[in-house]
């Protein structure tokens, strides 16, 4: 085991999407038992100094396996397949109109101080997400098709986005 | 003294011996010091018998000080020299400082952090939490007999880098040896978390007399993980008592104050919120200077509505960390009260409103803090007795972030990321040709840099001439467990490295704090070499000890030319703690530290090894026979 090995080595989990998160929880607490500087106030310099890249290096680990889009960005890495969002911006256009209404509707939503409305949107692109969550499941563990997982997590970028929107309008409204 | 006993190489020199360590719990209005004796977390009491240790810090014209209720006596007569909630200037500069034209200080604006003028001198706020830290170093080592391996010592969660720099700073000034800064929250979570054999998740609102924080916590099988941190670092009971304050000029409209006054209506003000804890109604009457007598009486009504915008804003801090943490009041199990300002009846009953449960109050709100730093401190000295297990895992409170384009902060790190945490980013020149780069390192939620705290500015120099756009400068930012950034930066693309460490521009160097010790000792030059030729060799010590744990516990792991090899390394440094000369101690150590790099490696693999083979952290069960109970009052 060194640094340089992946996060899911790391925590002797499968290489795959599809993960336990109990498991996980339960690997990360163990591994930072371990290794954080807490267990080497007392040591010397040079455990001082491993023991704060280990647990950095747990910590990041932990939380890019933790968030199912993080987690599929990092397989489409480790397979060289990054994602590249900044240079993929082509979407079809199917998906850019849907978009366009999802956001025409929480837009309009948020300035009629529609609270009811905002929580319906909310419940429908949560759906939405699931499904989409599950075809990208498919492809990276099921049939390993790179190129088109990663069409799969640019079009999920775009639409945690939103949830983060429609998220944010809640609150403003709230307050 | 006793500064070291000679053992065996790869023998420790006294495996079961008890290392003294304490936590400090360096508050706004009230610090205090508490350790563990016999497996008892117990706040250590002046010899009056008086647990707390008022902040406050009285200069004399003779350079000599007065610190706690002996300063806090001429505070009225003497303002000037006198000062009180200096936690609130740490790592601020002036134009951070609400309230003031209230303040009875000569201010010096110094670049980074402000200083005040006194009868004995100009002195930072760095250097007076040093009297206060000295203070209770010194009723420690009276009281445990003997000096201090180490303390920890608590900041509230909500402090930015500038201000939790300045505490490691202050301590460091007055002779303490830092095992960790913790979050005030973390720490009461610890101490009522062991104390109650807590599971699940928990929310600790932390009102002191000059900050708020509310930090939302899950408790796992000895596992203290922060999920979320907010508050204001400027918010606190403080501000209860300007209120009250403000209403009396209003009601009274006396003759402009003066500074003598002022302080004397602030006490006033604060002796009435304390009492309206208790009582429906408090008196208020003072005589002034001018001749005046100021004499009212403030219900608890007009209290609260005085008062009621502060608990609001405590309330929006607390429902965005629970936004933060994804969660809803009604998944948190318990919320724990700390700090004196939360024994006010109305700040219990908003929070109890909010969270739809009566707050636990069952540990005294002055003393949690610190117990719970006393008892992470006996932890992190090495004094762990078998079942005694637990782990924070803590985060920070503020993104951090370097200024980019059009003033604009561009965030490397987010709020509320775990700690270690280290994360790098990518920029680029904008100018043909260009050689060097400005980084600003800022914190802050905000996304212009003007509204955000400027941590540290430098330059990354000798970049080779490339086209705008072609080079790639990394800049990595790593954030240690005491919540303390540093910062480098790097060219890739040509393997030029120019490297640099920046420390952020309110901590002091080594050099500063070395001057600033060589000045408080004038009188004796000696003393400063003394006291570096002690460090070292406490230092040393510390690393003989710290290896030769290491060998006892894992000689496996080295042959038996390796064993050799660290055991005459020990054996030499050993040899040079006999004369006294520093420089051949400190290239002993460098020896030995280098000859165990190795080790440390092997030593760690075996943990990751051992961590996911199954073995856990002891758990619940092992820590309902811990003996913490921590003080009752």
């Amino acid at each position: 085991m060194d640094l340089t090995a992946d996060y899911f080595s790391l925590f002797q989990l499968p290489r795959s999407f599809k993960i336990d998160m109990t498991e996980l929880d339960a690997r990360y607490r163990n591994v930072q038992a371990e290794v954080h500087p807490d267990r080497f106030a007392a040591a010397s310099e040079a455990e001082k100094r491993l023991s704060m890249q280990w647990a950095t290096q747990a910590n990041e680990a932990y939380r890019t396996l933790k968030k199912p889009l993080e987690r599929a960005k990092y397989l489409l890495h480790l397979a060289g397949h990054d994602v590249q969002a900044d240079k993929n911006t082509a979407m079809p256009a199917e998906f850019l109109m849907e978009q366009m209404e999802w956001r025409e509707a929480v837009a309009d939503a948020r300035a009629g101080g529609d609270h009811h409305e905002l929580e319906q949107l909310l419940e429908r692109l949560n759906t939405d997400l699931a499904a989409h969550y599950g075809e990208l499941a498919a492809l990276i563990d099921d049939v390993a098709d790179w190129p088109k997982a990663a069409e799969a997590v640019r079009r999920l970028m775009f639409m945690e986005r939103l949830l983060s929107e429609i998220e944010d309008a809640l609150v403003a409204l709230e307050e | 003294m006793a500064l070291f006993q000679i053992a065996e190489p790869g023998e420790s020199a006294a495996p079961h011996e008890h290392k003294l360590a304490v936590g400090i719990d360096l508050g706004t209005t009230n610090s205090l010091v508490a350790t563990v004796r016999s497996g008892l977390a117990m706040v250590l009491a002046d010899e009056h018998g008086r647990p707390l240790l008022p902040s406050i810090v009285r200069y004399l014209p003779d350079g000599t000080t007065e610190v706690g209720y002996a300063a806090e006596r001429h505070q009225a007569r003497d303002p000037h020299n006198t000062v009180v909630s200096v936690k609130r200037f740490m790592g601020r500069g002036l134009r951070d400082i609400a309230h003031i034209e209230a303040m009875p200080y000569d201010f010096v604006d110094t670049p980074g952090m402000l200083k005040l003028k006194t009868c004995a001198g100009v002195k930072s706020p760095v250097e007076i939490s040093a009297e206060i830290l000295k203070s209770l170093r010194l009723r420690a080592e009276a009281a445990l007999g003997g000096e201090l391996v180490g303390a920890v010592i608590t900041v509230p969660a909500y402090f930015d880098d500038a201000q939790r720099q300045a505490t490691k700073d202050a301590a460091r000034l007055a002779g303490l040896n830092v095992l960790r800064l913790i979050n005030e929250p973390t720490a009461a979570a610890v101490a009522y978390g062991l104390d109650n054999a807590a599971e699940g998740t928990y929310a600790v609102y932390d009102l002191g007399g000059g900050t708020f924080d509310i930090s939302i916590l899950r408790l796992t099988r000895g596992i203290f993980e922060v999920l979320a941190t907010g508050g204001d670092s400027a918010l606190g009971g403080d501000d209860f008592d300007h209120r009250v304050f403000c209403w009396t000029l209003e009601q009274a409209r006396p003759q402009p104050l003066s500074p003598n006054d002022a302080r004397l209506l602030m006490a006033k003000a604060r002796e009435a919120k304390e009492y309206l804890t208790t009582h429906a109604e408090a008196p208020m009457t003072a005589q002034l200077s001018t001749g005046e007598v100021i004499d009212l009486k403030l219900d608890v009504d007009t209290f609260a509505g005085i008062t009621q915008t502060l608990i609001a804003k405590t309330l929006q801090a607390v429902k965005k960390t629970l936004r933060d943490a994804g969660l809803k009041p009604e998944d948190i199990k318990g919320v724990v009260m700390v700090g004196g300002a939360t024994r006010m009846p109305q700040v219990q009953q908003a929070v109890g409103e909010l969270f739809g449960q009566q707050p636990l109050t069952n540990l005294d709100p002055d003393k949690v803090v610190a117990l719970g730093a006393a008892t992470q401190a006996n932890l992190l000295a090495g004094n762990r007795a078998s079942g005694d297990d637990w782990l924070l895992l803590d985060v920070i409170p503020l993104s951090l972030g370097l200024e980019t384009m059009g003033g604009l902060a561009e965030k490397v790190i987010p709020r509320n990321a775990t700690i270690p945490v280290a994360r790098a980013q990518e920029f680029t020149t904008f100018k043909d040709g260009q050689t060097a780069m400005a980084i600003h390192v800022v914190q802050g939620e905000r996304e212009l840099v003007e509204h955000c705290r400027s941590l540290a500015r430098f330059e990354l120099r000798g970049i080779p001439p490339m086209v705008a756009g072609a080079a790639r400068i990394r800049v990595t930012f790593q954030i240690d467990a005491d919540g303390l950034l540093s910062v480098s930066a790097r060219e890739q693309t040509t393997g030029v490295e120019a490297n640099i460490t920046v420390k952020p521009s309110y901590g002091l160097s080594d050099d500063e704090v070395t001057g600033m010790l060589k000045d408080s000792l004038a009188h004796a030059k000696d003393d400063a070499q003394r006291r570096a030729l002690k460090e070292a060799q406490v230092e040393a010590q510390r690393l003989i000890e710290a290896t030769s744990a290491a060998l006892a516990q894992d000689a496996h792991l080295l042959s038996a030319t390796e064993i050799a090899q660290i055991q005459a390394a020990i054996g030499k440094l050993q040899t040079t703690l006999l004369g006294d000369n520093r420089v051949q101690i400190n290239r002993a150590m460098d020896e030995l530290g280098r000859g165990t790099q190795e080790f440390a490696q092997r030593r760690m693999d075996q943990n990751i090894n051992r961590a996911l083979s199954g073995r856990t952290l002891e758990e619940l069960d092992a820590l309902g026979k811990m003996e913490n109970r921590g003080e009752k009052s």
